[in-house]
């Protein structure tokens, strides 16, 4: 497995050691995974379909402890923290996750689905507060002047786009460390895909994140860093545009070339 | 020729429903005309007089629709925290899993019981408990009622609720797990917000359940003819004034309990199509 | 404000864990009274569930009396209630499966039409209509203008109930069949009439045949509506004219006769024990055919 190593000497905010998932006792969806992410950068995660990218993304806001019988061992070190160590309430508020299908929440205004974290973990807080957290993470998302007159309206009315900058709104408004996205946007148009496309260009100035994608163009477009996953294992690491034109191994290159995918 | 003719049976099957309908409708409307013409429908209705002595025979249904609701509406109450855990057992904690699919077994056994049977163990189990808690001194009543016919209807509200809890798409639930949420505030913010009218139309469905169940009712409810002064006192629904004096009745008697017939026909008619109604515009969104 | 959510973790996790201990109690809780129920109809009605329940008609209440002081178990059965429950209930399938059926089959062939929404209105409105309602209609029907009480009045008591479930039952599972078994039947130039009863009745057997042994099971122990049309009989009746009697009508005789009372649970017994094996009957085949 091919390590990357920091570019402007900054601690990562994400450290994988050694990591495994197991879906039935002695089958790994993914095995072994060691490596780093550093903060203020996108990192796609590409592979073929079972690749174990999504099981991966998953492990490290602990949505594997939904189902009874995923095994997670290993360590995913998040601010130094173990995460595996951590109360996963608390680990999923660290790290935002936004997911293939947009999925606001529909008995919920768009106000609401904004503040849905804090609303969901408990936390009270005052109308100005509110208001503040509202169109912070709206204004992040470029949402905000186009639905700041329609805030008591649910979130289903509207497009698919739109409805996904608002998931991702509604992550940020947690201020998480890092933001983890399971093809965001793979159910969208490409219109819309361009433009949240630009959303992460322009989060990654306060963000880390991480992309499970399908579609390798979108990983040369966004992605500083790129990582290659087959069979469950992580074969390359590596900067994006070294990948792309000099991948280290030959699978990455089949792969990056269509021989499979 | 052949496929005509079978088309036809087909249609004319389905207009023997309609007549089926028509013909129940205009039965017990006729057969009451003699007890809504003397009294008039509303004076029938609001009348809390049942007096069958032949010197001062008056009929009135107000006792037994006051009956009926309390009985059914206490049942209601008493059954949700059983049947609303059941429905988070099997669509939410347990889903999927063999335990659900034991509880499901238990639960339909339950509906499988007849009205007669729950009235026997109502009267023979139940009853000594309620006098031993000392709610009423001959153990009959609308709270003995009321408990049995709980029991009754668990299943009904429990398997509806059930499906309408499991219908809740995976993704918006691990969106709300994803923001740090624990389950029951997924389940109370998500979850249950999401599927609500159609637990309501579930509930609805029950009490319409509880409105008409006649046997083990008639068992239990003590039988008296006047409003019931709280849930402690003995009382008569609609269903059991009508199963308990049907067969000596003639005249204004019988007239006056098909009139209590029709009139609790209407109104589980008309819960039964709230719930229709609510679970329709649930199916289309 | 964030430090506040994070401290009260623990506090959100009790309640977590409260709630979840609340749902598995009160399940359980819920389940118990089938248990219970099951207990004291078995313990009680053990005893006198013997080959004299299923050959001897109902003792009078004077012999069981006199059975009673001389410490004699009582001589008699349920033979003219087994008998009863068979014609009438048998009568009932006999009226209400052709047509349950037939209706099922037009509902789910005319599913836009207006008429089948109408019909379709109507069996709803029959599901939920309370047996007591259904019983004054059949004494309306047949008991008044035949002049008497007698076993067809409650058969059709009992068809009215029964009509709209089998047809809810195969109008659903006729819906679930893919569109193209009737189409590919078509296509190869079978009749309508062919394709119904060749493809689509038989592919959809097992939802159907469930339908029609759940709503059975559930006739089977109504008592409300018999009391007002079958009325009972104390000897064993095949003359669907004549007054008929039936488990459940016999079970509240005896629970109204002091001397007959102990009967209450054998004839529970049995009932029970038939409607349970419908039930897991029904059960089976659903699993084995299923669409």
């Amino acid at each position: 497995m091919e390590g990357i190593t920091n570019q402007n000497g900054m601690e990562p905010v994400l450290r994988f050691i050694d990591v495994s998932v197991s879906y039935t006792p002695g089958v790994y969806a993914v095995k072994n995974v060691s490596t780093a992410i550093y903060p203020n950068t996108i990192t796609a995660v590409m592979g073929p379909s079972g690749c174990g990218k999504s099981t991966l993304l998953r492990a490290i806001n602990r949505m594997h402890d939904l189902y009874a019988n995923i095994k997670t061992t290993g360590q995913i070190i998040l601010k130094g923290k173990d995460v595996l160590k951590t109360d996963p309430m608390e680990v999923r508020r660290m790290a935002g996750m936004v997911f293939q299908q947009p999925n606001p929440f529909p008995t919920m205004s768009i106000y609401d689905n904004v503040l849905a974290g804090y609303k969901l973990n408990g936390i009270k807080l005052n109308k100005e507060e509110k208001d503040e957290i509202v169109e912070d993470s709206l204004r992040n998302v470029a949402l905000w002047n186009e639905v700041k007159d329609a805030m008591n309206k649910r979130g289903s009315f509207l497009s698919g786009g739109q409805q996904q900058r608002l998931c991702i709104a509604r992550a940020l408004a947690l201020k998480p460390e890092v933001l983890l996205m399971d093809e965001p946007t793979s159910a969208l148009d490409p219109i819309s895909t361009n433009r949240i496309e630009e959303l992460l260009l322009e989060l990654r100035k306060q963000y880390s994140m991480l992309i499970v994608t399908h579609n390798m163009s979108q990983a040369a477009r966004i992605s500083d860093n790129s990582m290659f996953m087959y069979l469950g294992e992580l074969v390359e690491h590596n900067n994006t545009k070294q990948m792309f034109t000099k991948p280290r191994n030959r699978r990455t290159e089949e792969y990056l070339t269509g021989v499979f995918g | 020729m052949k496929d005509k003719i079978f088309r036809f049976l087909l249609f004319l099957a389905a207009v023997l429903i309609l007549l089926l309908t028509a013909g129940i409708v205009y039965a017990l409307v006729s057969r009451s005309t003699e007890a809504f013409g003397e009294y008039g429908i509303w004076s029938f209705i609001v009348n809390p007089e049942w007096d069958p002595r032949p010197a001062t025979e008056e009929y009135g249904a107000m006792s037994f629709i006051l009956g009926t609701l309390y009985t059914a509406f206490f049942a209601l109450f008493l059954c949700i925290p059983f049947s609303f855990s059941v429905a988070l057992f099997n669509g939410e904690y347990f889903k999927g899993m063999k335990i659900s699919s034991a509880v499901r077994s238990v639960v339909d056994l339950l509906a499988g019981i007849p009205s007669i049977v729950y009235g026997l163990w109502g009267f023979y189990t139940i009853r000594p408990l309620i006098i031993d808690l000392g709610i009423n001194a001959q153990g009959f009543g609308i709270f003995l009622s009321s408990v049995v016919l709980a029991i009754m209807i668990i299943p009904y509200a429990s398997s509806l609720s059930t499906e309408f809890l499991s219908m809740v798409p995976n993704n918006l639930k691990e969106g709300a797990y994803s923001l740090g949420a624990t389950r029951i505030e997924v389940i109370r913010h998500i979850s249950i917000p999401s599927s609500l009218p159609g637990i309501v139309a579930s509930y609805i469905l029950a009490l319409g359940r509880a409105l008409g169940e006649t046997m083990a009712v008639t068992m239990l409810i003590g039988n008296t003819d006047r409003i019931p002064q709280g849930l402690r006192d003995t009382g008569n629904t609609m269903a059991s004034v009508i199963a308990n004096q049907f067969g000596e009745a003639d005249g204004f008697k019988l007239s006056s309990l098909i009139a209590i017939g029709l009139l609790l026909f209407v109104i589980t008619a008309i819960i039964n199509m709230i719930a229709k109604l609510i679970m329709k515009r649930v199916s289309r969104l | 404000m964030k430090r506040s959510g994070i401290a009260s973790i623990k506090a959100r996790k009790g309640k977590d864990r409260l709630v979840y201990w609340f749902v598995c109690l009160f399940s359980f809780l819920a389940m118990i009274p089938l248990f219970v129920i099951l207990y004291n109809v078995i313990s009680k009605g053990y005893k006198n569930f013997n080959l004299n329940l299923f050959t001897k008609g109902t003792p009078s209440s004077m012999d069981a009396l006199m059975a009673k002081m001389n410490g004699e178990p009582i001589p008699g059965g349920i033979l003219n209630g087994i008998t009863g429950s068979l014609l009438i209930v048998g009568m009932a399938i006999l009226f209400s499966v052709p047509i349950g059926l037939s209706v099922g089959v037009y509902l789910s062939e005319n599913r836009k039409h207006k008429f089948a929404r109408i019909i379709s209105f109507l069996a709803d409105l029959l599901q939920g209509m309370p047996s007591i309602v259904i019983g004054i209609i059949a004494y309306a029907w047949v008991v008044k203008p035949l002049g008497g009480y007698s076993a067809l009045a409650g058969s059709i008591a009992l068809t009215i109930m029964m009509l709209p479930m089998i047809i809810r039952s195969t109008e659903e599972t006729l819906k679930m069949l893919p569109q193209s078994y009737k189409e590919a039947g078509l296509a190869l130039g079978s009749s309508y009439t062919n394709v119904v009863f060749k493809i689509l009745i038989p592919s959809g057997f097992g939802g159907i045949f469930t339908g029609i042994l759940l709503a059975i099971s559930r006739v089977l122990g109504e008592t409300a509506p018999l009391m007002l049309t079958a009325l009972g009989a104390s000897v064993v009746n095949w003359n669907i004219m004549e007054p008929s009697s039936a488990i459940p009508l016999l079970i509240w005789d005896f629970y109204n006769d002091p001397n007959l009372v102990e009967m209450v649970w054998s004839s529970s017994l049995l009932l029970l024990i038939v409607i349970f094996l419908l039930n897991g009957i029904a059960k089976i085949v659903a699993r084995k055919w299923k669409v």
